[in-house]
């Protein structure tokens, strides 16, 4: 090999890897048409080509396999054979072999010592149908697919798909950190889009499986591609990416340092540089995303490979190839989205008998959906298979004593059914080669949330599953909420935040309780507890007396927790910046970043800090928990309340379904229109309903002044009371008649006698305008 | 002519340290830093350094040292590991200094506890001994203990 021109093998170690690539799709695609004569003379010609070079390369192995592979595929394209499960399970099996010859090539620059006589003889066999049938039960023990190199193992990234950005060749070797024979990865290569290239065209090829009827266009497109893309290496993206990151921090700085120029031209200068900078920040992300159908490409083959396996008949269906996610996180995806598929096969798709006997096509069907929603990418992966059976969920839970008997009674179906992410929880009856060792759905849910992400699973009994995965679009830069402790600033992840709660006035000393000395918040009814963080860190308070507590409302791991700092400050874009080693032992900081000004702030991890405080402790404990909140939240009576006062004394309540919005307005907003009192909200004149006035309290009237914001079919009215009191779920038990009009009546909530509001007849009543809007839109509808 | 290496040396307590050129990135002034909760007390905090995000540690703590008694701030002398730069904070910064291999020698075992599996080597100059600083095991201070911890 040595006498080899290295340029020459590393060519021929590209090519073959996107045309192999290519095979295995032609392949699936291939057993669902057997004669397609285009498909099969592609597939001939890329093995042709393999065998051809691998000869003039003087690799022995390789050629005499691809010989034998390349005689059977010719009595194929001829027509003297008819494409078969067995063949084509043989023909990819080859494809295997050669993609572990290349990378034995690439690594040891020998073919390795790999025995392929087997396999050789197979293929020999296939290709006369009479020797065939006599060793049809030597055939039948002949080793599956997955002996040479499983299917779930990444093997190499997938040429273009159907999106303008696409990881094409990596070149020399396919980059997965799963794929056992290639330790050694060359720069991975992306190919981008030249800038006129756009959506307009279609990149070929198109996954089969999305596309299975994409002839000869494909052939068309594919000069397009290579037209306006240029590959471009992935440690440069990297790089740039750093450098934009960079940019942003400047820009901070540059802004911060602005708003104390006064000069309007060099002000805005640095508009036009901000705006730059986040337009730059934007495109180049831009370049680090990909479809995810570069990952699922892989799964047509997977399912096949699988199904045949189990003796099933499974249809794969993709929706959404295109949606585009960060590199870095469609990697750390690609090994649970396989788990979760493997599952679904295995466990999930009962056998065509068992799906006739249930009154389902024989063939099963998977389908994966992915989208955009709210900033971050939704995956779903369904199967109309068996479902998971919660009774046999919640027996299992008790067996391996996750679960008390008590708790077992009481936790509800969806819940039972997200138990499967326990570590060692398996339901299969037997484990099979596939799945079923109980490990799993525990390391797809620790996988998916290292990366920010959350993993939810539904079910149906008899009718089918859907997993649900959530995660971020990018992990570089990423929105933050800045909080201040002990004097320093601290970043918290926007994701993990769920709301703030700030208490002042009686309040700090009122609201905090505790139960054996652990500090908890009564949130909306339900007991918050609190972690604070300057104790939690070790550090010294800036203040020792706090006119006001923050708490920062956390989500970790299906907790939610309060963390008390000393302020918050802002939110802000942040870049995060991996910590040095000797910080690698703190598991309460996700990185560091650079603040505007500057200086370094540590970003917290917030499920480190929650172990650390021991709120989310054992796995047992959690399940608990989750069994325990959803409880709560069960009670189908109860009802989500606003709490008001007025005057002194006055304790209401509404419901919260009818309150659009809280707002305050001072005093001097206040405006009249037709003898009645006005503020202009939201570009429109909202009339204002004392309430104290209405419902005869004595109010001294606040400034600012609260309002509840009521609106129904269009119009809204604004509710003036003394004070927001709180927001409580609470189930209404007993209620005493009303004792005046605008009254439902009165109920114990909170341990206190609290008068609900109607608040229909109160607004109609102090604006009888608002009833005919009303009345006139309801005959309308 | 034996040959010579170039180290950048700069004093620690009383000490007379020296570290190969080619390790340092650069030496800066004393940068406001922020703090690392928890770290080892050896990490004295985070410095931005251009951008870039660089732990500084004590060398004082790391070898043992008491604490400063005057006001002084420490320098930074940047420090290229395979993990990034890392900042070494050090009393006084000194020369750039050639020094010949004739006059090196084994560290004695009698060096005390800490210092001694940091000291590859000693240079024996003039009215003085420089010390050769293990950059790599004055680096290596993970596992949340003041300790070292090495794999």
């Amino acid at each position: 090999m040595t006498e080899i021109d290295v340029e020459i093998v590393n060519e021929f170690l590209v090519e073959s890897h996107e045309n192999l690539d290519q095979l295995d799709r032609d392949f699936v695609e291939l057993e669902k048409d057997p004669r397609n004569r285009e498909m099969l003379a592609r597939i001939f010609r890329t093995i042709h080509t393999i065998k051809g070079t691998s000869g003039f390369l003087g690799l022995g192995k390789l050629e005499k396999l691809t010989h034998v592979g390349e005689s059977l595929l010719s009595r194929l394209r001829d027509g003297a054979l008819l494409l078969d499960p067995d063949i084509t399970t043989a023909l990819l099996q080859m494809v295997d072999v050669v993609r572990q010859i290349l990378a034995n090539i690439e690594q040891i620059q020998a073919e390795g010592d790999g025995d392929y006589t087997d396999l050789i003889a197979t293929l020999t066999r296939l290709q006369d149908p009479a020797a065939r049938a006599a060793a049809a039960t030597t055939a039948a023990s002949a080793p599956p697919p997955m002996a040479v190199a499983p299917p779930d193992l990444p093997t190499a990234p997938e040429p273009p798909a159907a999106a303008p950005v696409a990881v094409t060749a990596a070149t020399e070797a396919p980059p997965p950190p799963a794929a056992p024979v290639r330790p050694t990865t060359p720069p991975l290569t992306l190919v981008v889009p030249a800038p006129a290239a756009s959506t307009a065209q279609t990149p070929p090829p198109a996954p089969a499986a999305a596309a299975p009827t994409d002839g000869g266009e494909t052939k068309a497109a594919a000069h397009g591609v290579s037209d306006s893309s240029i590959r471009v290496d992935v440690g440069l993206l990297d790089k740039l990416m750093n450098l934009v990151g960079e940019l942003v921090l400047a820009r901070n700085q540059v802004l911060q340092f602005t708003s104390t120029q006064q000069d309007s031209s060099f002000v805005a200068t640095t508009q036009r540089l901000n705006l730059i900078t986040t337009e730059l920040q934007e495109s180049v992300m831009k370049t680090r995303m990909q479809p995810i159908g570069n990952v699922w490409s892989k799964f047509p083959r997977v399912v096949r490979d699988l199904s045949v396996m189990c003796g099933k008949k499974v249809r794969i269906e993709m929706e959404g190839q295109d949606t585009e996610i960060d590199k870095t996180i469609l990697e750390a995806i690609k090994d649970p989205l396989t788990h979760v598929v493997r599952n679904s096969i295995d466990h999930g798709i009962e056998d065509p008998a068992r799906r006739a006997g249930a009154g389902k096509p024989a063939e099963g069907v998977l389908f994966m959906r992915a989208f955009h929603e709210g900033g971050q990418v939704i995956i779903e992966i369904s199967d109309d298979g068996g479902g998971i059976d919660p009774e046999k969920i919640r027996s299992k839970a008790l067996a391996r004593g996750l679960l008390t008997a008590e708790q077992a009674g009481r936790i509800g179906d969806r819940e039972a059914v997200n138990l499967v992410f326990l570590p060692g929880f398996s339901t299969a009856e037997k484990v099979t080669n596939v799945s079923g060792r109980g490990v799993g759905m525990d390391v797809v849910r620790t996988n998916i949330e290292k990366i920010g992400g959350t993993v939810d699973i539904q079910s149906k009994h008899g009718e089918g599953t859907t997993i649900r995965i959530k995660i971020p679009l990018t992990l570089a830069i990423i929105p933050a909420l800045v909080v201040t402790a002990g004097g320093d600033r601290y970043a918290i992840p926007q994701v993990s935040l769920v709301e703030l709660v700030r208490l002042d006035g009686d309040q700090v000393a009122k609201g905090i309780e505790h139960i054996h000395g652990a500090p908890v918040y009564r949130l909306r009814g339900s007991l918050l507890p609190l972690i604070d963080l300057e104790k939690e860190l070790a550090i010294e308070r800036a203040q020792t007396v706090r006119d006001a507590v923050n708490i920062v409302v956390l989500q970790a791991d299906d907790r939610t927790f309060g963390l008390v700092v000393e302020s918050i400050n802002d939110t802000e874009e942040i870049v995060v910046k991996p910590l040095g080693k000797q910080l690698k032992g703190i598991n309460c900081f996700a990185g560091a970043t650079i603040m505007g000004d500057g200086t370094v702030a540590l970003i917290l991890d917030v499920l480190g800090i929650a172990q650390r405080a021991q709120v989310v402790t054992e796995v047992k404990d959690r399940a608990l928990g989750e069994a325990n909140a959803v409880h709560a939240t069960r009670d189908d009576d109860a009802q989500t309340l606003l709490l008001l006062g007025l005057g002194d004394t006055g304790r209401m309540a509404v419901p919260l379904s009818q309150v659009a919005r809280l707002e305050e307005f001072p005093v001097s907003a206040v405006e009249r229109a037709g003898g009645a009192e006005v503020v202009q909200y939201r570009g429109e004149i909202l009339p204002l309903i004392r309430l104290a006035d209405h419902l005869a309290y004595s109010s001294a009237g606040a400034d600012p002044m609260q309002v509840v914001v009521y609106t129904e079919a269009g119009r809204s009215v604004g509710l003036v009371v003394d004070r927001i009191l709180d927001i409580v779920e609470e189930r209404i038990a007993s209620m005493r008649a009303a004792s005046r009009p605008g009254l439902l009546g009165s109920a114990v909530i909170q341990n206190k006698v609290t008068d609900l509001i109607d608040v229909g007849s109160v607004v109609r009543s102090a604006d009888p305008s608002f009833l005919e809007e009303h009345t006139r839109h309801a005959e309308a509808a | 002519m034996a040959a010579t290496h170039q180290f950048c040396t700069f004093l620690v307590e009383d000490r007379f340290f020296g570290v190969e050129v080619e390790k340092v990135q650069e030496v800066i002034r004393y940068q406001p830093m922020t703090r690392v909760p928890l770290a080892p007390p050896v990490v004295r905090g985070l410095i931005n350094l251009r951008g870039q995000i660089v732990t500084a540690l004590d060398l004082r703590r790391r070898l043992g040292l008491p604490e400063p008694s005057g006001e002084r701030l420490p320098t930074n002398v940047v420090v290229r590991s395979d993990d990034g730069a890392v900042s070494l904070l050090v009393d006084e910064i000194g020369d750039v200094l050639e020094v010949s291999e004739d006059c090196r020698e084994r560290p004695p075992d009698t060096i005390d506890g800490l210092a001694r599996e940091l000291i590859l080597g000693v240079y024996k100059l003039e009215g003085r001994l420089l010390l050769i600083l293990d950059t790599e095991r004055a680096l290596n201070v993970g596992g949340g203990f003041g300790h070292e911890a090495r794999d």
